[in-house]
């Protein structure tokens, strides 16, 4: 599925290219607590984002690739129904990739696998 | 929409991480991604705006007209709470603007390469060498499961310093595959800091 190709995509974002938080393609996304009716008020895209996030938590990029939408496209969004309380953005995009506690979890979660 | 693999509930606090998969075309990367992930790896080409199927990028001369993006990724749920991500690099390098976007807050990298090809992991080798902060380690491919060359033969093919670790790798084995991974995460440990430094 792709999004569709006669909008251009600051149309989508309302002329926006940025967001205020850093979205990383693996940060992972959630809904707090669906709501069809706040669903039914959202443009297509940010309602197909609001829905695939209702499955289960996803990262950006996951988002992304399953509702078609291209990925800036994606984050602006995103962060419109984070905004709005629809999402919530996992805080630990926040915090240092190279942080020891969460290597070594990493790490230990691997060996059982290898 | 098709809800073709649904994911998991997760509780709350879910944590993830990521490691990027890098190298040039043809050296594993989809490979080694698919046999670690337990979803059928996502082959994304709508993520730049304006994905356009019509456009061979063969025949295109404008660079404005390939806009679309072959990259692979796979996720690992580690724990209850806590998710692993590969992202494979796109080859080209004219995707270079997506690879900076992908190791934003990954926490090690992994350069396959491929013995019989080692110039086409050349410029993935030197990203990391010289564009990128994240921690690296490089990896042989062993197609045939053997190793044609030694590991200090490869590496002083590829002119990487001796402070990169150089592992094996049959990136269709998942346990080998997972070492690999292994051994990228234990050298991010050995080269930074216990204390976040921010």
């Amino acid at each position: 599925m792709t999004a569709n190709p006669w909008v251009r995509p600051y149309v989508l974002t309302g002329g926006r290219t940025r967001t205020r938080h850093r979205l990383y393609v693996h940060t992972l996304v959630a809904v707090k607590r669906y709501d069809p009716v706040s669903a039914s008020r959202l443009s297509p895209e940010a309602r197909r984002l609001y829905d695939r996030a209702a499955v289960g938590a996803q990262s950006v990029a996951e988002l992304s690739a399953h509702c078609g939408v291209s990925l800036g496209v994606t984050r602006v969004l995103l962060e419109d129904l984070a905004a709005t309380d629809r999402v919530r953005i996992n805080d630990d995009a926040h915090t240092s990739p190279y942080d020891h506690s969460l290597l070594k979890r990493v790490i230990d979660g691997l060996r059982e696998l290898a | 929409m098709a809800f073709a693999s649904l994911p998991d509930r997760l509780p709350p606090n879910v944590t993830s991480a990521k490691i990027v998969v890098a190298g040039g075309f043809g050296v594993g990367k989809t490979t080694l991604v698919g046999t670690v992930s337990e979803i059928p790896p996502v082959n994304t080409e709508a993520w730049m705006t304006q994905a356009s199927r019509s456009v061979d990028p063969l025949n295109g001369t404008d660079a404005k007209t390939t806009t679309t993006v072959a990259m692979d990724f796979g996720r690992l749920r580690l724990a209850q709470d806590l998710i692993l991500y590969l992202f494979g690099t796109p080859g080209q390098p004219r995707f270079w603007p997506m690879w900076d976007d992908l190791c934003r807050g990954a926490s090690a990298a992994l350069v396959l390469v491929d013995t019989r090809r080692l110039d086409v992991s050349f410029p993935a080798v030197n990203y990391f060498e010289n564009d990128s902060d994240v921690p690296f380690v490089v990896a042989v491919n062993l197609f045939d499961g053997m190793q044609t060359h030694p590991l200090e033969q490869v590496r002083d093919a590829l002119g990487v310093a001796a402070s990169v670790p150089l592992v094996t790798v049959d990136a269709r084995d998942k346990r080998s595959a997972v070492r690999a991974l292994l051994a990228s995460l234990t050298n991010t440990m050995e080269k930074t800091s216990p204390v976040p430094s921010r």
